[in-house]
C-alpha cells in the first residue's frame, strides 16, 4: 500500500524549501514509501511508560560570562557570500 | 620509500632529523599524485599549505618538536572545516565553500605538529555507506578496484588503506568510521558521544555525530584520539571527562576480560565468511584469557529505523541553514527570496539528501511528531538500557562490524533495505551515545573483515586494550592490499 502521494511529497518538500516537479515526486513517494515502511516495524515495540531519549548523555547547561570571544573578520566572512554590498548581505526585495 | 614506513620508525627518523618534515611531506604528496590517480580518495590535496606547515615544523628547536605525532601527514574528511581550505561536504551545495575559522580537531592534529595533506571524499553530507553519494567522485576499495570503500567516510579509510597516509580523521553518525575502516582493513574508532568535539563539524544528525580517528594499527588510533578528545568551549555537548593517556592502556593483557557475543549479531544476513572470521577472533581472545558468554540485545533489531527517523529529522533541522544566501551554493538571477531558497535547495543537494531532509520533515511535521519521531526517541531509550543492563556484567560486547564484506560498485545502492540490514550492527552504538572500534579480524572472499568492540560511556581505553591485545596476537594488520604493492 502506498502512503505517500505525489501530492504528499509536493506538500512536505515545500516546507523544506526543495523545488519538486511531479516526476521527482513519484519517485521520491516510492523511496518514502520504502522508508515509512521499515519504521512500521517501531510500532510493534510497547513503549508505554518509557520516557523518550533526546540526548545520549545526562549533560547539563553549560554556562560563562557574556564576553565576546572568537569574533571573525567581517571581510573574511563575506568572502563566503556571493551577493554583498558595503558590508551587508544582499537579498532580493522581501516587500512588495 | 619514507611511505611505506609505520609511524614510529618515521618518528624515530624525524626526531634524529636523519628525515626532515619537508622531505616526507614531499614524499607523501608525491605518493598521493600516483596513487590517488586510481583511489580516488581526496577531494583536496593542500600542497602549498602541507609543505609551508613542513618547513615551520623543520625550523622548531630541538626542544619545541615533539610528540609521538610530529611531523605526521594526515587527510581529514571533508565535512571537517579547515580555514582557508575548501570544505565542500562532497556536496555541489559547498562547491566552493572555504572556511573563515579552523575546526577544533584540526587545530588540535596541528598544534601536535601534524601535517593536513588534503582533504577525503565522502557519501554527501555524510549520507550514506559506499561513499558513491558523493557529488564529485567515486572512491575506490584498494583491496578491490571494483568495489567500494564503504561509507559515509570512504574516502579516510581508502586513503590509509592505500598508504597515502597513515592517519586520517573521519565521521561516525551511525558507523560512518568503522564500516568503512572494514571494509578497507584498517583501524576506525567511534569515540563516545561527546569525547570529541564537534566544532566545525558540519553537523548531520547532532546527538549522534561523532569524530574518530582512522589508521592502519591500534596504537596510531589511540595516540590520535588522545590528541583531539577533551572538553571545548565550543562544543557544549563535549565532555569534562579527563582524557586518559590511551597508549598506557596497550598492555596485551586481557587475562579475565568479560566479553558478551550478543546472538543477533552472529545470525541471519551475516556472510558466513564474515561470521567465520569473528568467530575465530572471538576464539583469539579466550585463548588470550578472555571469559565469552552470549547475550541477547534484543531492542537492536530496532535500531536501523529508529535511526533513519531520528538522524534523518536531524538532519532536516540541521540543512535549514543552507539557504543559498550566506554560503554556498547560489542560483544566479533569482527573482525572489522563496526562488533563492528553492533553487539552492533543488540545485544544491543530491537524491539522498533531499530524500532524508524529506523524511525528517514528514517526521517531525504535525499529525506524524508524536507517532514517528517520540515514538523513535523512546525506542531508542530501550535500546540504549540494553547496553546498560549488558555492561553490568560485561567488559566489552563484541560482533563484526558489517554483515557482508565491501560491496561491488553500484550493487546494492539501488537496494536500501540491504545497507539499512548492515546498519544493525554500527547504528545502536551512535543510538546509545557509546564508544566502538573496528579492528581487521580477517578476509572473507579475500576482503577485509571488521571485528567491532563496544565498550560503555568514556571506556576508550578499554576498547584499545582490546584491540590492541587482538591485534598484537594476529598478523591481520599487516597485510596491505594489492593497491599498494610495488609502492
Amino acid at each position: 500500500m502506498s502512503n505517500f502521494t505525489k501530492e504528499d511529497v509536493q506538500y512536505y518538500a515545500n516546507f523544506a524549501r526543495i523545488d519538486m516537479p511531479d516526476a521527482e515526486a513519484e519517485k521520491y513517494a516510492a523511496r518514502l514509501d520504502t522508508l515509512l515502511g521499515f519504521s512500521d516495524r517501531l510500532k510493534e515495540v510497547d513503549t508505554e511508560n518509557v520516557e523518550g531519549m533526546t540526548h545520549p548523555l545526562a549533560i547539563t547547561n553549560v554556562l560563562r560570562e557574556d564576553t565576546p570571544a572568537d569574533v571573525l573578520n567581517r571581510d573574511d566572512m563575506l568572502k563566503s557570500v556571493e551577493d554583498h554590498e558595503d558590508g551587508f548581505i544582499k537579498v532580493p526585495n522581501i516587500l512588495d | 620509500m619514507v611511505v611505506n614506513k609505520t609511524a614510529s620508525e618515521l618518528q624515530s627518523l624525524l626526531h634524529s632529523r636523519e628525515l626532515s618534515v619537508k622531505e616526507l611531506t614531499e614524499a607523501t604528496l608525491k605518493n598521493i599524485k600516483e596513487t590517488d590517480k586510481s583511489i580516488q580518495a581526496f577531494l583536496t590535496v593542500t600542497e602549498s599549505e602541507a609543505l609551508a606547515a613542513a618547513e615551520q615544523l623543520d625550523n622548531l628547536s630541538d626542544d619545541q618538536r615533539g610528540g609521538a605525532l610530529f611531523g605526521m601527514p594526515i587527510g581529514i574528511k571533508d565535512n571537517i572545516i579547515t580555514q582557508g581550505i575548501k570544505t565542500t561536504c562532497a556536496s555541489k551545495m559547498l562547491e566552493n565553500f572555504v572556511p573563515v575559522y579552523e575546526g577544533t580537531v584540526t587545530e588540535k592534529v596541528k598544534e601536535n605538529g601534524m601535517v593536513v595533506v588534503g582533504k577525503l571524499n565522502m557519501d554527501e553530507f555524510a549520507m550514506g555507506s559506499t561513499t558513491e553519494h558523493s557529488a564529485f567522485q567515486k572512491t575506490l576499495n584498494p583491496w578491490d578496484l571494483t568495489r567500494v570503500p564503504g561509507g559515509s567516510s570512504g574516502g579516510s579509510a581508502a586513503a590509509v588503506a592505500a598508504g597515502e597516509v597513515l592517519f586520517s580523521l573521519g565521521t561516525d553518525t551511525g558507523g560512518s568510521v568503522r564500516q568503512p575502516a572494514a571494509f578497507c582493513g584498517v583501524v576506525g574508532m567511534k569515540p563516545t558521544y561527546g569525547r570529541v568535539s564537534r566544532s566545525g563539524l558540519v553537523a548531520f544528525g547532532s546527538s549522534l555525530d561523532q569524530i574518530g580517528p582512522i589508521t592502519k594499527t591500534v596504537e596510531d588510533n589511540a595516540m590520535l584520539l588522545g590528541a583531539i578528545a577533551g572538553a571545548d568551549y565550543r562544543d557544549a555537548s563535549s565532555s569534562e571527562k579527563p582524557v586518559p593517556d590511551f597508549k598506557k592502556s596497550l598492555t596485551g593483557d586481557i587475562k579475565g576480560l568479560k566479553v558478551a557475543v550478543p546472538a543477533r549479531y552472529l545470525g541471519e544476513g551475516v556472510q558466513p565468511e564474515v561470521r567465520n572470521a569473528v568467530k575465530k577472533a572471538i576464539g583469539v581472545l579466550e585463548s588470550l584469557g578472555a571469559h565469552v558468554d552470549e547475550v541477547d540485545l534484543s531492542y537492536s533489531r530496532y535500531a536501523a529505523p529508529t535511526y533513519y527517523v531520528i538522524s534523518s529529522a536531524e538532519a532536516s533541522s540541521n540543512l535549514a541553514r543552507f539557504d543559498g544566501i550566506r554560503y554556498g551554493y547560489h542560483p544566479a538571477d533569482a527573482k525572489n527570496l522563496n526562488e533563492i531558497y528553492l533553487r539552492a535547495r533543488s540545485e544544491g543537494f543530491g537524491e539522498e539528501v533531499k530524500k532524508r531532509v524529506l523524511y525528517g520533515t514528514y517526521a517531525l511535521s504535525a499529525g506524524h511528531h508524536d507517532d514517528l519521531y517520540e515514538r523513535a526517541q523512546r525506542v531508542r531509550a530501550l535500546i540504549a538500557q540494553d547496553f546498560q543492563s549488558v555492561f553490568a556484567d560485561y567488559d566489552v560486547i563484541v560482533g563484526p562490524t558489517s554483515a557482508t564484506n565491501a560491496y561491488k560498485l553500484g550493487e546494492t545502492i539501488k537496494d536500501p533495505l540491504t545497507l539499512y540490514a548492515n546498519d544493525l550492527l554500527t547504528t545502536p552504538v551512535n543510538l546509545a551515545g557509546i564508544p566502538a572500534i573496528s579492528v581487521p579480524c580477517g578476509f572473507a572472499e579475500g576482503l577485509p573483515v571488521g571485528l567491532q568492540i563496544i565498550g560503555n560511556h568514556f571506556e576508550e581505553a578499554m576498547l584499545y586494550k582490546v584491540a590492541h591485545a587482538y591485534e598484537q596476537a594476529t598478523e591481520f594488520h599487516k597485510q596491505t592490499p594489492p593497491a599498494q604493492e610495488g609502492n
